[in-house]
């Protein structure tokens, strides 16, 4: 286990570090100058240049990028902003202020939506995936199975539109989605995250269901299964130490990719309620060719969904004693 | 044995897959023995059956002899010409005549071609035009092993196992091959589909004079259909000989195990005096020292674990009767033992 | 007589399925004594692994339908419910299968997945369990069993694997265990040595055993009676001498013939029998076995195709079909020459 995770984790920064390279990269090759932006309309080429000092985009690519991983682990000192403690993710170019504060200024945003939902869907996608299962071919099934076809071909930009127009506008049932931390305020934290809460569950519960159905259905017909109903266990024990373990595998490899993406931000999410997340930052971040913020939410993003393969990855491993770590 | 030059001679034939590990930077750390310096030959028009038990390497050298399998060392050697790491190129001419057929029926054809696509596909491939034209002679083909000429559009899942079987050995037969590698061809169907597809691959061996390798873990097919057999264990050629000898007086110890271990349909012959093997046969990761049977042999010596024995005719024996053994059985071989109970005291 | 230890009468699996009923067994009887081994011979599709799941009461119940009687030591299966069989099944009677590896649940231990039968049918504690879990691999010559009893199936070889598999079905000595192929998978060798522990055991527990196998060596080797089935249905029954040696139904002839033998004649073509085993969802009419079988056109007025031949049987001997007895001496004698050395 302790090498798997150090070869892993070892793994991990190589492809960070080759994701904020191409970051940087591609940056450059966009046609924008950020420093032609924020220097405005009179601009002359001795405020240009100088603009790019303060920037830190002055010197070649290389240097630059160097300058920047530097500052990751030891911290960096500009001219025009002063010291920046490590880990140093620069300055935003549109705002002035260090990245990393905005980060975790919005952070909390993007995990409750994560969170909130994930337990939602887990708990009404896997259970109502096993009953389908359990009752394959009858009615019950049936109706599952075409409800969750229905609700995962839908967008949350619709749905969550509509939700709020009825439940939020017009029956007056529940909050417009807004964020409140959860330590000034944890019920009202809870009130306003209930809105894309549901949306977002709604969306995935369908998918967790008939992936649930599925591998349930798959390790029903597997040999073992019929050995253990062949030693006399009950239906209800088959289901669930032998059938049940079977399928958590892959639901619960999925379930951490999935959570990783989340906690990168969910754009069209975050969008549709106007809630201000990573993924928000990130198209901002993007909008306005502020390559620091911009670095910045993708390497937590990318982070996210590498430290959770990690985990899944782990976790398989104690589910499934055929599945050794190296 | 004829004196003219084999169709194909091997020798030294080795195959290692490596096996990865370490830390913290993984390389390779050991490596699975699968094939481990074997010497045959194949001649032309001749069948070769190659025996043994899961994991002895007969299917990998059926792979490394079609070079599907690149081989780690040693010598392949196809009509005078060297092909032991012959590339795509030089492989090509080579390629039309060492034909394969696959034990899985079902998995060895592509479900979306016609039947006379999959048949004509090696003649496309190489760019051959039969006179008459491909379609013309996949419908001969079809006739030949035994299939109705008017399903040349049907697609496979329109066969049973056994049909199936017989397009491979039509697909196999496109490009008028020399040599045949069948591995395992009738060991995933009916017993009595497996007699009409063993007779079939009889009557093309006989009547087209095309040789095979034939790799099969059912003794009793083997020498039905094979002049001269390899009997195989853990990666080596524990012995090899003309049929009648083989069976009739077995030199090799697990040879003798191995057919007193098959269990036939009479009841009227005497039963046979079963040697019970014990345990399982050893990982070719880390194969015995010396003879590889010995840690199942009865009568193993320590030469055996120091000495590998080599694979040499035994005094008497016919030539090309060839046994790798410190202490080959002799006609008049005391029985062995009746080995107790404990299966895996080796393990 | 008294009534024997199982009796199968009269037993029908039907499936329905998209296409149409699928008449899997049809009309099936036979009896099995304690301390005996049926062998059950047949190709795919002949029913014999379907009759024994339904003897188990492990047939898929919402799209199978059962017929017949099923008796064991008198207690009737068919009707019985799910509880009853829980309580029969791993304890009076018991299963092996044949891929040993597919079968055990790769997520418990050895010992646990034996205890485990062992716990539910006598209440032991999960101690005395394991006790009897490592006294049971013991049993069927597993070395060190204290140890490999906290093993996984993985890590157990293939014939290891069957042993724990066999272990498993017995502990809590069962009086009728069901063999589903269960040396088909192995290499010879291997085979050799289960078959010898299926024997010692059985002599050891006096358990019946049936034995189902594509294989008459096989059959030959274990089985006291032989039930040969086509089509679902029997074909042919009697002890193993008297179908080995002087087979009465031409599809039993036939797979004798198909067998090449280590000393038999090697330059002669083997004796294959025709065609394919049939569909059994729009099955031939009259005998299933006619559209293949050499001797139909001999039996006059069409017969065959026309009219089911009854399985007649005396003492426990006999086969189904139209041929008469001194046809079958002419036309079988061929044959059994061929095979003789």
């Amino acid at each position: 286990m302790f090498r798997f995770l150090v070869r892993r984790t070892l793994g991990a920064a190589v492809i960070l570090l080759i994701i904020s390279a191409l970051v940087f990269v591609l940056f450059y090759a966009a046609p924008r100058d950020p420093a032609r932006i924020a220097c405005g309309k009179v601009c002359t080429p001795e405020t240009l240049e100088l603009v790019r000092k303060n920037l830190g985009i002055a010197d070649p690519l290389p240097v630059q990028y160097w300058e920047w991983l530097k500052g990751l682990f030891v911290g960096r000192d500009y001219t025009s902003f002063g010291r920046c403690d490590a880990p140093c993710l620069g300055y935003s170019f549109q705002n002035r202020e260090p990245v990393l504060d905005t980060i975790l200024d919005r952070f909390p945003t993007t995990l409750s939506l994560a969170i909130g939902s994930s337990v939602v869907y887990l708990i009404f996608g896997i259970g109502t995936g096993m009953l389908a299962a359990v009752k394959q071919g009858k009615a019950l099934d049936k109706i599952a199975s075409s409800a969750s076809l229905i609700a995962s071909s839908m967008q949350i930009y619709v749905v969550g539109v509509l939700a709020t127009y009825l439940l939020v506008d017009q029956w007056h049932l529940l909050d417009r989605a807004n964020y409140t931390p959860f330590t000034d305020n944890p019920a009202q934290w809870a009130q306003g995250l209930l809105v894309p809460w549901l949306v977002l569950s709604l969306i995935w519960t369908a998918n967790y269901t008939r992936m649930t159905r599925s591998q349930m259905v798959e390790a029903l017909s597997e040999d073992y299964v019929r050995t253990a109903r062949a030693k006399g266990l009950s239906r209800r024990t088959v289901f669930f130490r032998f059938a049940w373990r079977g399928a958590m595998g892959p639901i619960i490899t999925i379930f951490g990719l999935d959570l990783g993406m989340l906690l990168g931000g969910a754009i069209i999410t975050e969008s549709t309620f106007s809630l201000q997340g990573l993924g928000m930052l990130s198209v901002k971040a993007v909008s306005t060719n502020d390559l620091p913020m911009l670095l910045g939410v993708v390497l937590v993003a990318a982070g996210a969904i590498v430290v959770f393969n990690i985990i899944v990855d782990a976790v398989y491993a104690l589910i499934d004693p055929r599945v050794r770590l190296a | 044995m004829s004196s003219t030059t084999p169709l194909l001679d091997v020798s030294g034939l080795t195959k290692h897959f490596p096996i990865k590990g370490g830390f913290p930077i993984r390389r390779t750390v050991g490596a699975v023995q699968a094939v481990d310096g074997l010497d045959f030959q194949v001649h032309e028009g001749e069948s070769l059956g190659l025996v043994g038990e899961s994991g002895c390497g007969k299917s990998t050298t059926g792979r490394l002899i079609t070079r599907l399998l690149e081989p780690t060392a040693g010598k392949i050697v196809y009509r005078g010409r060297d092909i032991t790491h012959a590339d795509r190129k030089q492989l090509a001419p080579v390629r039309s005549e060492i034909q394969m057929i696959f034990q899985d029926p079902y998995a060895s054809l592509n479900p979306r071609q016609t039947v006379g696509k999959i048949i004509s596909g090696p003649m496309e491939i190489n760019g051959i035009d039969p006179s008459g034209g491909r379609e013309k002679r996949v419908r001969e083909l079809l006739e030949i092993v035994g299939l109705n000429p008017e399903h040349y559009n049907r697609f496979p899942h329109e066969f049973s196992g056994g049909q199936r079987q017989r397009i491979g050995v039509a697909r196999a037969l496109a490009l008028e091959p020399k040599l045949i590698v069948a591995d395992e061809p009738v060991s995933a169907l009916d017993v009595s589909i497996q007699a009409q597809v063993v007779n079939l691959l009889q009557k093309v061996q006989r009547e087209m004079g095309i040789a095979f390798v034939f790799i099969a873990h059912d003794l009793a097919v083997v020498r039905h259909f094979s002049q001269r057999v390899a009997v195989m264990y853990l990666g080596k050629i524990v012995e090899i000989a003309d049929r009648d000898d083989l069976y009739g007086s077995p030199r090799h110890p697990y040879t003798r195990a191995l057919l007193s271990a098959v269990p036939e349909a009479s009841v009227d012959t005497a039963p046979r005096d079963r040697i019970r093997l014990t345990g399982d046969v050893p990982s070719p990761i880390s194969p015995p020292s010396g003879c590889r049977f010995r840690t199942r042999c009865w009568k193993a010596t320590e030469k055996c674990a120091s000495e590998a024995p080599p694979l040499a005719r035994v005094e008497g024996d016919a030539a090309g009767h060839l046994t790798a053994c410190h202490y080959p059985e002799t006609e008049q071989t005391v029985p062995a033992p009746r080995l107790a109970k404990d299966p895996e005291a080796a393990a | 007589m008294s009534t024997p230890f199982l009796s199968v009468r009269d037993l029908k699996v039907h499936f329905s399925t998209e296409d149409g009923v699928v008449k899997a067994v049809d009309g099936l009887s036979f009896d099995l004594e304690k301390g005996k081994t049926l062998g059950i011979v047949g190709e795919s599709g002949s029913g014999k692994s379907v009759t024994n799941m339904a003897i188990l009461g492990l047939h898929d119940r919402r799209n199978t339908a059962l017929d017949g009687e099923i008796l064991l030591d008198g207690k009737e299966l068919i009707t019985a419910t799910e509880r009853e069989l829980e309580q029969l099944r791993g304890n009076k009677m018991s299963m092996i299968f044949q891929d040993a590896l597919a079968s055990l649940s790769p997520y418990h231990t050895i010992g646990a997945q034996i205890g485990e039968t062992y716990r539910k049918h006598t209440g032991a504690s999960k101690k005395e369990a394991r006790a009897r879990a490592v006294e049971m691999l013991g049993k069927v010559g597993i070395p060190q069993p204290d140890v490999r009893v906290d093993e996984y199936p993985h890590q157990f070889s293939g014939g290891m694997r069957q042993r724990a598999m066999i272990a498993m079905a017995l502990v809590c000595d069962p009086e009728l265990l069901i063999a589903d192929e269960p040396t088909t998978a192995l290499d010879v060798t291997v085979q050799a040595q289960i078959m010898d522990l299926l024997k010692d055991l059985q002599q050891e527990f006096g358990t019946a055993i049936i034995f189902i196998t594509h294989d008459l060596g096989v059959i030959a080797d274990v089985a006291d009676d032989v039930l040969v089935m086509y089509g679902g249905r029997c074909v042919e029954r009697g002890t193993k001498k008297e179908v080995l040696r002087t087979p009465q139904h031409p599809y039993t002839l036939g797979l004798l013939g198909s067998m090449p033998s280590l000393d038999g004649p090697v330059d002669v073509p083997l004796n294959p029998i025709p065609g394919s085993p049939p569909s059994l969802l729009n099955p031939p009419t009259g005998c299933r076995f006619h559209p293949r079988c050499a001797f139909a056109e001999k039996v006059a007025g069409g017969r065959c195709s026309a009219e089911r031949p009854a399985l007649e049987v005396v003492d426990g001997r006999g086969s189904a079909c139209h041929l008469t007895s001194g046809q079958k001496r002419e036309l079988f004698a061929d044959y059994a020459s061929a095979r003789t050395h």
